[in-house]
């Protein structure tokens, strides 16, 4: 049983820069934040390394942190610009009985992922939740369809703060 | 005036219309599609169970559009769901009915402002009769909706006019 401060060194000396810092004054669970570029490899690593076993991702939540520039253009519809995008990762080993939170930032207007599907299983659908409502790009996922909303619904990503319902859908009125 | 309100003028002989004789048969074997949504199909299910028994009133559920005469909509109609629920009840013979179950398929529900995915009424893609408010309704207020449909019915035309949209003048 590792705590995260532990964890957080073995990580570091194994990946430098990809892991960017640990965060512990957070009023919930502290959590280490790395490259999502490179959080594939680190999540292979957290699985399979002796004394770490995290063989188990309890849950993968997109975030929209909306720290971006707030713009209301004519018609007051918000806009956000800029600013970062979030994927946690909530994981947890059953052999060892330790649990540790990973999150990684990514641009708004490009927000590329890589996924960890081939790491844990249980990552397939909820990338495909993460992209669906918040629309980040899990780079590597064989298979990123909507998994919620309509395959063809065209009015973007719903859970954003920005995001515009459409006045129809497939000849529906969707506003009350 | 229903169909066993007529008079018994032999001893068990009575004399009726042919119109009210088929719509007290329609009206009495109800046949309902088995096809839930939401937690009101829990409601509907317990409808269905021993307690209410939605059998006393020739209700049994169908596993086929094909062979159902009304289609309960016992829940959140999402917008996916709703291209499917259209797709149902045109598969289904005339005449049919439809009974609209709970806030949800009323009107949107507690979705009615913030729910991006949901269909605000069902009444948008497909022809409702009975509205039964609650969330979710309790069985014994589905039990009025049937009752109701069942009202309907009976003041149906079946010979003359038009189909099952025809209604008696009172």
């Amino acid at each position: 049983m590792k705590t995260i401060e532990e964890i957080f060194e073995i990580l570091k000396a194994k990946f430098g820069d990809s892991i960017l810092e640990l965060k512990t004054d957070q009023p919930v669970e502290p959590f280490i934040i790395a490259d999502p570029l490179e959080i594939d490899k680190i999540c292979f690593f957290l699985r399979d390394e002796e004394g770490l076993l995290f063989d188990s991702l309890m849950n993968l939540s997109g975030v929209d942190d909306a720290n971006g520039e707030s713009k209301n253009d004519e018609s007051g519809a918000l806009n956000i610009i800029g600013g970062t995008l979030s994927v946690y990762y909530h994981i947890e080993s059953t052999k060892i009985l330790h649990k540790l939170c990973l999150k990684v930032s990514t641009q708004r207007e490009n927000p590329e992922v890589a996924s960890v599907f081939n790491v844990w299983r249980h990552a397939d659908w909820q990338e495909r939740e993460a992209y669906d409502l918040i629309g980040i790009k899990f780079l590597n996922h064989p298979d990123l369809r909507r998994i919620l909303m309509p395959y063809d619904w065209e009015a973007g990503h719903p859970l954003r703060k920005d995001y515009k319902n459409p006045e129809f859908y497939q000849g529906m009125k969707v506003p009350y | 005036m229903g169909f066993l309100d007529k008079q018994f003028t032999n001893e068990n002989i009575v004399v009726a219309k042919v119109e009210d004789l088929f719509n007290w048969a329609r009206l009495s074997s109800l046949w309902q599609m088995s096809f839930g949504l939401a937690c009101c199909a829990i409601e509907m299910m317990a409808t269905s169970a021993s307690h209410y028994d939605f059998d006393r009133f020739g209700v049994i559920p169908r596993p086929s559009p094909r062979q159902s005469d009304v289609i309960i909509i016992s829940g959140t109609v999402t917008l996916k769901m709703a291209l499917r629920i259209k797709r149902l009840y045109e598969q289904m013979p005339d005449p049919k009915y439809v009974i609209s179950m709970g806030s949800c398929s009323n009107c949107g529900g507690p979705y009615w402002e913030h729910g991006y995915h949901v269909l605000k009424g069902v009444d948008r893609v497909i022809p409702v009769d009975v509205y039964v408010p609650g969330c979710p309704p309790r069985p014994e207020a589905l039990l009025e909706g049937l009752l109701k449909l069942q009202e309907k019915i009976r003041n149906e035309y079946m010979v003359n006019g038009n189909s099952s949209a025809g209604k008696k003048s009172a």
